[in-house]
């Protein structure tokens, strides 16, 4: 089996979020990055199917050259060999252009399977796997938390709202998105991240005359709905205020 | 023109979908709006409808749109949109639109605005506000290259009951062509998992336990503490997912929705799909390390600090007494 998976380098959970002067976009220069977390679930899940059914994964990405990083960290965890689409523009990018991006360098490859995060934990539109997916001509489903490949058809487990579940059968080709959670991640041993170094990475260029669907105009922290009554002080103190007001003040105790 | 797909499972519409009509009923400012129902035979659906005020109501039947399948809905909506050329399509942000709306997208080339909070401006100078980088920004977006935008609207961000009522919209039928011999998916009939063993909608009080717990050694602390408090312990989706606490303890979009008198945050930053199982609590109380963490915007009380400091001492305070 010959599975794509597309990867996205994202801002660490723990970034504190700077604005550029014209606050419209992000100040990208003081941020570290990760690899977006259902993407990393999506790898794994595509390393299992290899593990199971033969052949090889292909990591698929996007962006501006530091996305090199996130590459590397999926060829050492098991990944075969790498397609990257380069571009400075590509890093703030919407899921239209990245879709378009991605779609012209795989679509000669033919992939049988290609696996991807439900969305990405930056720009969060949750749109790129099912727009790819149109582009490349092969069907999709969405929010996965199971694949079983029965030759040259899968049935997946599709989660619904509110605790509930769904099978559906699809033909392959074809593209899922897959939910944080569908396994246990692995990770990289030294072994691996040795064998990455001699893994192939393959440019890509962006196609020309790409058009954002959507364009920033604003970008702000978020006000709050609610007064939020905040209480400080060492923590026994805070402990004890937070105590006395729950009791007294909202009865919830 | 602004068109609303209205979102239904076996005759029920799901109340987002009113929702959706309040959006669509702001960003319109006085234009018509037309709300579809699809489905395979929506019964009174489209009676229900015409109960908000919209210029009509189209119900668009046919068979290959039972079961729910993306290739069908996305044909469907797309037959609509052409007979019908809104400047804007509305859609409450669901599992089922989420499927199917970035194909619609895709296939029609037109934009899609995701998780939509808030509608600046009306008609072709608005401006949509959705969640960025987990929620600890929000930014304004304008769609590129319309008409029309789809644009789908976050659970709880606009009031159904704030959808105007009283129109007299004529409910018409729409004849769609859906080749049954292009939708590539083959559902199955939805399931439960597990039972259900904890109902947490039940709950007076909960204590939730998010990343900030670091590890499922600390579990404990959490249990201590619920106990002190006299609450169920539950869990944001990154612990069930880690398998630190069952998933029946998850509450979330893909857990449980619970509205107890006290929850009590502990290390849950408050990403939306944790935001939505939880924010109708009565009184809640956020305890993070990250002051900027968007739990606190939904928190009635907040303290930025360790949980670890933190927990043991609120048990220590709560067992005085």
């Amino acid at each position: 089996m010959k599975i794509a998976v597309c990867i996205k380098q994202v801002p660490t959970r723990e970034w504190q979020p700077r604005l550029n002067d014209q606050k419209t976009w992000i100040r990208e220069a003081d941020i570290s990055y990760e690899m977006n977390e259902p993407d990393a679930y999506a790898l794994e899940e595509a390393l299992r199917l290899r593990e199971r059914h033969g052949g090889e994964v292909v990591v698929c990405s996007a962006g501006p050259a530091r996305v090199q990083t996130v590459i590397r960290e999926a060829l050492a965890r098991g990944a075969d060999r790498a397609i990257h689409v380069e571009h400075d523009r590509l890093g703030a990018a919407d899921a239209f252009v990245i879709a378009e991006a991605l779609a012209a360098a795989m679509k000669d490859e033919a992939f049988d399977l290609v696996l991807t995060g439900l969305q990405s934990d930056d720009q969060g539109h949750g749109q790129t796997g099912v727009i790819l997916a149109e582009r490349l001509g092969i069907p999709s489903s969405t929010i996965i938390m199971d694949v079983r490949i029965e030759g040259s058809s899968m049935r997946v487990k599709r989660e619904l709202e509110g605790g509930w579940f769904q099978w559906l059968a699809m033909p392959l080709p074809a593209l899922l998105t897959i939910q944080s959670g569908i396994n246990q991640l692995r990770y990289a041993t030294l072994k691996g991240i040795m064998a990455a170094k001699k893994k192939e990475i393959q440019k890509a260029s962006l196609p020309d005359g790409l058009q954002p669907s959507q364009q920033v105009v604003g970008l702000a922290v978020p006000t709050r709905s609610k007064q939020t009554q905040m209480i400080t002080g060492s923590p026994a103190d805070a402990a004890k205020e937070l105590v006395r007001r729950l009791r007294d003040e909202a009865r919830a105790l | 023109m602004i068109l609303v797909i209205a979102e239904q499972r076996e005759g029920k519409l799901n109340r987002a979908t009113w929702e959706a009509v309040a959006a669509a009923q702001q960003l319109a400012g006085g234009a018509p709006i037309s709300v579809a129902v699809l489905g395979a035979s929506t019964g009174g659906l489209g009676q229900e409808l015409a109960a908000a005020s919209v210029a009509a109501v189209l119900v668009a039947e046919n068979a290959a749109l039972e079961p729910y399948t993306p290739d069908a809905y996305a044909a469907a909506a797309s037959t609509l949109i052409e007979s019908v050329k809104p400047a804007y399509v509305l859609l409450p942000h669901t599992y089922q639109t989420r499927d199917f709306a970035p194909l619609l997208a895709a296939r029609i080339r037109k934009p899609l605005v995701t998780d939509v909070t808030g509608i600046n401006g009306t008609g072709a100078d608005a401006t949509f506000t959705r969640p960025m980088f987990q929620g600890k920004l929000a930014a304004q977006v304008k769609p590129q290259a319309g008409p029309p935008a789809i644009i789908t609207v976050q659970i709880g961000a606009f009031r159904a009951d704030a959808v105007q009522k009283g129109g007299a919209a004529a409910v018409k039928k729409v004849d769609l062509q859906i080749d049954p011999s292009a939708i590539r998916q083959k559902p199955e009939a939805p399931f439960r998992e597990a039972k259900q063993a904890v109902d947490l909608g039940q709950a007076e009080r909960i204590v939730s336990v998010g990343r900030g717990i670091k590890s499922q050694e600390n579990i404990a602390l959490a249990e201590k503490l619920a106990t002190a408090m006299g609450a169920e312990i539950a869990a944001s989706r990154p612990i069930c997912d880690n398998g630190w606490l069952p998933m029946e303890r998850q509450i979330g979009s893909s857990g449980q929705t619970v509205a107890p008198k006290l929850y009590v945050a502990l290390g849950i930053s408050g990403a939306i799909q944790h935001l939505v199982g939880m924010k109708g609590s009565r009184t809640i109380v956020a305890i993070n390390k990250d002051a900027e963490a968007p739990i606190f915007e939904v928190a009635d009380y907040g303290i930025v600090g360790d949980l670890f400091e933190i927990a043991p001492a609120l048990i220590t305070e709560l067992e005085k007494s």
